[in-house]
């Protein structure tokens, strides 16, 4: 059985284009269930709105299940929403009280623009990944099992990282706009797998500088950890800041002998 | 959209064109916003190590006069006679004085960096999760222990500030007396709130720039990273403890003349 929320007030920000100034606009949601996702709210908003005839509310989303990393969202000044280890799509209304005001904002970064509303480009985390995130080897089809020994602890800190989805809420939740657990957790997942060795030093010097032209610089406040709907550990940041150490000195050493 | 990562040459040794002139490697490094995070790690490191022997070497205080001031001249003599009087210890003032002018051209160029990074701020109010008071304020401590420690240097290193407020029966600041200019120093009531409320500025700092440096230097391992939070809290709270503790023994009258 379940119950409904009453009297929300939203408070959406609304931007025409990417040069458009922008602002935040009320609407009242009268009644919604509390097994709506939060997407689902804006659904059943957005349906009015084009019933009134009056333009929706754009955001990002796809898969709907925590997986694709293309929704968003800055609700009530948290990334994701109040709820740890969540995208904002698995959010749901039962986290939220009757009455509530809730505050909706697109993410926001320099090397984000925001496109419409609250969709915003996040193209360069992109770039970063076309930087080093990946392996040049061509490695056939899915190999057996375990052809590869593996320790579990590694392969286990591997997955960790690898769970990363690239949605973008580290750079959201950090006061500087910085994208170090993104590029770490992007970085991590590849360097510290056998396949990866070979490109390992010239991947995180080349992720690393990308990074950089995009984004601000890490201060170890830890907010990103706890906005990342993965909950991916900052540990990786730290694993990440030594490899650059160790790979700027490294790829030093192999530029010097051509 | 420009991929500035060609501006910097190739990266490994099997790129095709090699490039004719590097940048010298310290410099390449610090041009990079991760690099400043290393030199400003290690440059803190050095200053925390700094700040941990000279609250040491003030405990000589409790002993008496004698003893404080003939710390102070052995610091003089260090290395006497490989050195002359007084080289070495130039030698290490100017590694320090290297370290906080690196320090805060890192800190102002990081900052003006992440301004950058979000030229539009956020237009509703921010509900931080795990940012501390400490790691929030970061830039705010720097600055007040960084007029503090000019005003530390006037008053018991120049001398031109000891003598502020102070009756003429008690004398005047005399070099190479640490003793006495202290104990001169610490009985104007102000000067000692000023003392205490920048040594709590210097412990904030302390407590999150400790831990935040072996983030930054990726010193970390799965067996010693809950001790990280424990050595920053540790090493803030015996720096705070001692140093507070010497304006309000002045004042108790532990210390006096």
């Amino acid at each position: 059985m379940s119950n409904h929320l009453s009297n929300l007030t939203l408070k959406i920000w609304r931007q025409n284009g990417p040069a458009d100034a922008g602002r935040f606009e009320s609407y009242r949601i009268d009644s919604i269930s509390d097994e709506a996702s939060f997407l689902e709210m804006l659904d059943v908003l957005n349906e009015r709105l084009i019933g009134e005839g009056l333009e929706a509310i754009s955001f990002d989303h796809d898969c709907r299940e925590g997986i694709c990393g293309t929704c968003s969202l800055m609700i009530d000044g948290q990334a994701h929403g109040p709820q740890r280890g969540t995208a904002t799509c698995q959010l749901h209304m039962r986290k939220f009280k009757s009455g509530d005001t809730i505050v909706i904002e697109p993410w926001r970064a320099t090397a984000f623009p925001i496109l419409r509303d609250l969709m915003v480009d996040r193209a360069p985390l992109d770039r970063i990944v076309e930087a080093g995130g990946f392996i040049t080897a061509a490695t056939g089809g899915a190999p057996d099992a375990n052809i590869i020994p593996i320790p579990k602890p590694v392969a286990d800190a591997a997955m960790d990282a690898a769970e990363c989805i690239g949605c973008g809420a580290c750079v959201a939740a950090c006061p500087n706009g910085a994208a170090n657990l993104f590029t770490a957790a992007k970085v991590s997942h590849l360097n510290l797998l056998p396949q990866g060795q070979a490109e390992r030093w010239s991947r995180v010097e080349a992720m690393v500088e990308t990074m950089d032209d995009y984004f601000g610089s890490c201060t170890n406040h830890g907010e990103c950890e706890a906005a990342c709907p993965k909950s991916i550990s900052i540990d990786f940041i730290a694993m990440m800041h030594k490899d650059y150490r160790r790979a700027k000195v490294k790829n030093r050493k192999l530029l010097s002998q051509v | 959209m420009a991929q500035a990562i060609q501006s910097r040459g190739p990266v490994t040794g099997t790129a095709a064109t090699p490039r004719k002139r590097r940048k010298f490697f310290l410099l390449d490094l610090y041009g990079t916003a991760v690099g400043k995070k290393y030199a400003m790690a290690i440059t803190g490191l050095m200053m925390v190590g700094f700040v941990v022997v000279h609250m040491i070497g003030n405990l000589k205080m409790y002993l008496g006069a004698e003893d404080l001031n003939h710390y102070g001249e052995f610091l003089r003599e260090l290395l006497v006679p490989i050195l002359p009087r007084t080289v070495f210890l130039w030698l290490l003032r100017l590694g320090l004085l290297a370290a906080v002018a690196i320090h805060i051209h890192a800190a102002l160029s990081l900052t003006r960096l992440n301004r950058k990074a979000r030229s539009v701020k956020y237009q509703s109010p921010r509900d931080y999760q795990v940012a501390t008071f400490a790691s929030r304020t970061m830039r705010w401590t720097g600055i007040i222990v960084f007029l503090f420690v000019i005003w530390h240097l006037a008053d018991l290193t120049w001398g031109f500030a000891n003598n502020v407020g102070v009756p003429a029966a008690d004398g005047e600041f005399v070099r190479g007396d640490a003793y006495g200019n202290v104990v001169r120093s610490f009985e104007r009531v102000p000067v000692s709130v000023l003392y205490i409320v920048a040594n709590i500025a210097l412990g904030t700092h302390l407590f999150h720039g400790v831990w935040s440096l072996f983030q930054s230097m990726g010193w970390n391992n799965p067996r010693f990273n809950k001790w990280r939070k424990n050595i920053a809290i540790g090493v803030a709270t015996i720096v705070v403890v001692g140093n507070v503790s010497f304006p309000i023994a002045v004042l108790a009258g532990i210390v006096g003349k």
